[in-house]
């Protein structure tokens, strides 16, 4: 392990390589993407929450003059009701077909109904009001409690809870109950002198990319079909594809154009199998793009939660035990990231009896989709909430309680595994000594509250293929969409192994046809897994220019050294050649060097955060100004600082707006009345401060760089934080997300 | 099919004619019809700044302006900024200070503070976080968006 170690190129800031393109407006996104004989596809969704769908009559739609082609749920395959392994778990086929187009029933508002394509947008958009849907409409729910009551509205007839092993027979909105037991529960408790129990609900929020969802799709004349699309992984879109349109994975050709973000919203598909379908109708390429509203209507919002947390301690502040229940919203189909909130919970504690219960719950909201870290920040509010109660009520600092408890390497999560060099502590110590935790917070309704978040992060599947050019640079080939600068970060990698500039590697994303399967950017895996296939790629062509140097040189393959950029030779014959003179001599050695390498790494190794945050509270008017924010976070080894600091800064404002403003408000039809960015009120740059950033250097045992997943675990701590900061400020426990203005007078009983 | 105006007016210092349906907003027929694909559609109603062009030296959000209002006009668009063989000092800020992370709302920002340093050559940086507070990045908290606009403005 390499905690000491210098290195050239990790730890420095190069420009990123594919950033003049996005500064000159040059780079190619999803929706720029233009092809000869283009048709425009837009997409018809329900005004319903909840309705059975008794007939759909498009012929006044296909009589428009413009209009090239209508597709429906009939245009699918016919959907067996069976488990599809799509990469991120088990989907049920059905449910995902169903969700593309609705095939009997609408699930929430703005379910897609139909499909249109025309010559231009516009006519398409008209067409779409042509399509005469005759709905029967039913009663919504859309609130988790709700949803799990006896007497609730259905969704899905055939959908029945399983419940730890085994399936109940009656139909149902709660479709899986899970539960992690250590311990003994009830013994934890009886040894408590202090238990502290709440209840927290936390709203439906959206991943806010600025890019809608785009697809262009055209099937050739031989079959072959190719999409054009933003995604957060390619070949996750052609599996998919492959699934809903029962189409060989050999003839779908998933092209990944730059994305405008995704935050696991880009992860699910929703129009590229519309655009698929259209382009088969109409024999013409078609390009289908989402509006803002249909991006909050019609994509995964990550879901609201009801949550209970029951921590007890001795008077010490030992943690002797902790229970909690999450019921999370999945949105119109099953699968929401309770799994996953269960997971992280109490992860940042070592805690010797423990019990949790999760549940998933459909409702008549967008199926939801994974989020930064999906399901963590909902279960840390309620966990980091009530330990600052708990240090509170023991007269103990909230970090000396966390230092106190916190998890260490060889304590074991919960949920079953055993932790290998973790940084938590790191991250408490750093912010104890940050100027920012010893400034004095003393002015009237100025409040101060810290909290901790943990995330698992993932490995999965990259390849990487590495083509070296005779004047000494490489080519890096990946399909790792770059969704945050990582064309740099795994660049770094490579180029730190091959002692060459981060500039002599050119990185490039490429399309399914051109590289090895490569799992989503997403579990904050990219930098972590395709830069360690990065590593393997670059030691692989190390390994194969050795061969060359001895050949040259007439030495024995083992006497050729590398190190520092330079190929030297051992044992008596002094030879020496830079890796850029050795590159130039390939082509009379026995020609060209592709390094190559895949990876399915293990060892992620999680990610701890602690952050500090100051607020002001407004008491006339309920507004909560963020007056200073730091954030620390093990990086295990930082690639970019500047990517890693952008990362943690990004993931603390999504905190911010998902603490002090944005849900989904709905009506009682279950209609989103604010499916805009005007009225869904992201953070812009006057709600805030500068965002400080401390990165703990924890190298992760499992990557030969110590690199961690960064991406995710920074948005884990802030509600939990700006809530307790604003206990310190007017003392009142806020237990309820958003923490918006009109909540924080309820609380402070002016309204 | 709708008759289209004839439109002629000036985009990034050159004499630009074009066609264009009295329906299509200026960000349409940049994107669509004169293949300017710098400026992106994040929310087609004002509310993000991704389609922020100057318009005759004014930030304007080209989703809410007409293809057809641009007639005798002057529109800068982000594909004007840079010279052959350099970027704008601005364009530089942005990527030495890692301002951007996905950079799809990049251009819109790039256009907005270009807007504000034509008018106000050192803003404060309250000034900054005012003036682009109505172009919305979700990936980078904007820290470093607000410090690459400080260092462009120390730079020219």
């Amino acid at each position: 392990m390499s905690e000491k170690k210098e290195y050239k190129v990790i730890g420095t800031r190069p420009i990123r390589h594919d950033g003049v393109d996005k500064v000159t407006g040059r780079a190619i996104y999803g929706a720029d993407f233009q092809i000869t004989g283009l048709l425009h596809g837009r997409v018809l969704r329900s005004p319903h929450a909840h309705a059975r769908i008794v007939s759909i009559d498009t012929s006044r739609a296909e009589a428009h003059p413009g209009v090239k082609g209508v597709v429906t749920a009939q245009d699918l395959p016919a959907a067996e009701d069976k488990m599809a392994d799509l990469g991120e778990g088990p989907v049920n086929l059905k449910y995902l077909c169903d969700n593309i187009l609705a095939s009997d029933k609408a699930l929430y508002k703005g379910h897609a109904i139909a499909a249109v394509a025309a010559t231009n947008p516009h006519i398409a958009e008209e067409a779409c009001e042509l399509i005469d849907v005759e709905y029967e409409v039913l009663p919504p729910v859309l609130e988790v409690r709700q949803a799990m009551e006896p007497d609730a509205p259905i969704l899905h007839e055939h959908l029945t809870t399983s419940s730890l092993g085994d399936t109940e027979d009656k139909p149902t909105n709660i479709a899986s109950h899970l539960q992690h037991k250590k311990g003994d529960i009830e013994k934890g408790f009886a040894d408590a002198e202090v238990v502290i129990e709440r209840d927290f609900v936390t709203g439906t929020v959206h991943q806010g990319y600025i890019e809608p969802h785009n697809a262009t799709a055209h099937y050739n004349q031989d079959g072959q079909l190719t999409v054009w699309c933003s995604t957060q992984g390619a070949f996750t879109v052609r599996e998919q594809l492959a699934e809903i349109l029962q189409y060989p994975v050999s003839k779908i050709k998933v092209v990944p154009l730059e994305i405008g973000g995704g935050f696991g919203g880009k992860i699910n598909v929703y129009i590229k199998p519309v655009a698929a379908l259209l382009a088969k109708k109409t024999g013409k390429p078609v390009k289908v793009l989402m509006n803002r509203a249909d991006v909050f209507e019609g994509t995964g919002p990550t879901p609201a939660s009801y949550i209970t947390i029951k921590i007890g301690a001795k008077k010490d502040g030992k943690i002797t035990a902790a229970q909690t229940s999450l019921a999370f919203e999945a949105g119109a189909y099953p699968g929401s990231p309770v799994g996953a909130g269960a997971m992280c919970v109490f992860a940042p504690y070592n805690i010797e009896n423990v019990l949790i219960d999760g549940y998933d719950v459909v409702l008549n909201k967008p199926k939801s989709a994974p989020y930064r870290a999906p399901g963590a920040t909902n279960a840390a509010f309620g966990t980091e909430t009530v330990v600052d109660e708990l240090a509170e009520t023991l007269n103990i600092d909230p970090l000396e309680i966390r230092l106190m408890n916190g998890a260490k390497e060889g304590d074991r999560r919960p949920d079953g595994p055993v932790y290998p060099r973790i940084g938590f502590i790191e991250t408490l110590e750093a912010a104890k000594e940050h100027p920012h935790y010893t400034s004095s917070n003393g002015k009237k309704y100025h409040g101060r509250g810290i909290a901790s978040g943990f995330w698992f992060n993932i490995g999965l599947e990259s390849s990487v293929t590495i083509n070296v050019n005779p004047d000494g640079t490489v080519n890096l080939v990946e399909g790792s969409t770059d969704i945050g600068g990582t064309r740099a970060s795994i660049a770094m990698q490579a180029a730190e192994v091959l002692g060459i500039p981060a500039e002599s590697v050119n990185p490039a994303v490429v399309d399914t046809n051109s590289i090895g399967y490569t799992a989503v950017t997403g579990g904050s895996r990219t930098t972590y897994a395709t830069g360690y296939a990065a590593y393997e790629a670059a030691q692989d062509v190390v390994k194969q220019m050795k061969v060359r140097a001895a050949k040259l040189w007439e030495v024995d393959e083992d006497n050729v050294q590398f190190a520092d950029g330079e190929f030297s030779s051992i044992n008596g014959k002094e030879e020496q050649m830079s890796f850029r003179d050795l590159s130039g001599k390939l082509s009379q050695t026995g020609g060209p060097v592709v390094g190559r390498a895949t990876m399915d790494p293990a060892g992620a190794g999680g990610a701890f955060a602690t952050h500090v945050v100051d607020v002001e509270v407004d008491v006339e008017t309920g507004k909560v100004e963020i007056l200073r924010y730091t954030a620390t976070q093990d990086a295990g080894k930082a690639i970019h600082p500047s990517y890693v600091e952008g990362q943690i800064q990004g993931g603390v404002v999504q905190g911010i707006g998902w603490a002090l403003n944005e849900e989904y408000i709905y009506n009682d039809e279950g209609e989103m009345t604010n499916a805009s960015f005007l009225d869904y009120r992201m953070p812009t740059c006057l709600d805030l401060p500068m965002i400080d950033t401390v990165i703990v250097e924890v190298p992760n045992p499992g990557h030969p760089y110590g690199v961690r997943g960064v991406g995710e675990v920074p948005i884990v701590p802030p509600p939990a934080a700006i809530a307790n900061a604003i206990y310190d400020a007017i003392g009142i426990r806020m237990t309820e997300l958003p923490m918006s203005p009109d909540r924080l007078l309820k609380a402070l009983g002016k309204i | 099919m709708v008759r289209k105006s004839h439109i002629q007016t000036t985009i990034n210092d050159e004499a630009v004619e074009f066609l264009c349906e009295p329906r299509q907003s200026l960000l349409e027929v940049l994107r669509d019809e004169l293949h300017l694909t710098g400026a992106k559609e994040g929310c087609n109603n004002g509310n993000c700044g991704a389609c922020s062009v100057i318009l005759d030296g004014r930030l304007v959000n080209s989703c809410l302006v007409l293809g057809v209002e641009t007639e005798g006009k002057s529109v800068e668009t982000i594909e004007g900024l840079a010279e052959p063989d350099k970027l704008h000092p601005i364009q530089d800020a942005f990527l030495e200070n890692a301002a951007l992370q996905c950079g799809i709302c990049t251009p819109g920002f790039i256009m907005s503070a270009k807007a504000l340093l034509d008018n106000n050559p050192n803003p404060t940086e309250h000034e900054i976080r005012y003036w682009l507070a109505g172009n919305l990045c979700r990936c980078t908290g904007y820290d470093k968006i607000v410090r690459a606009v400080l260092d462009a403005a120390a730079a020219t």
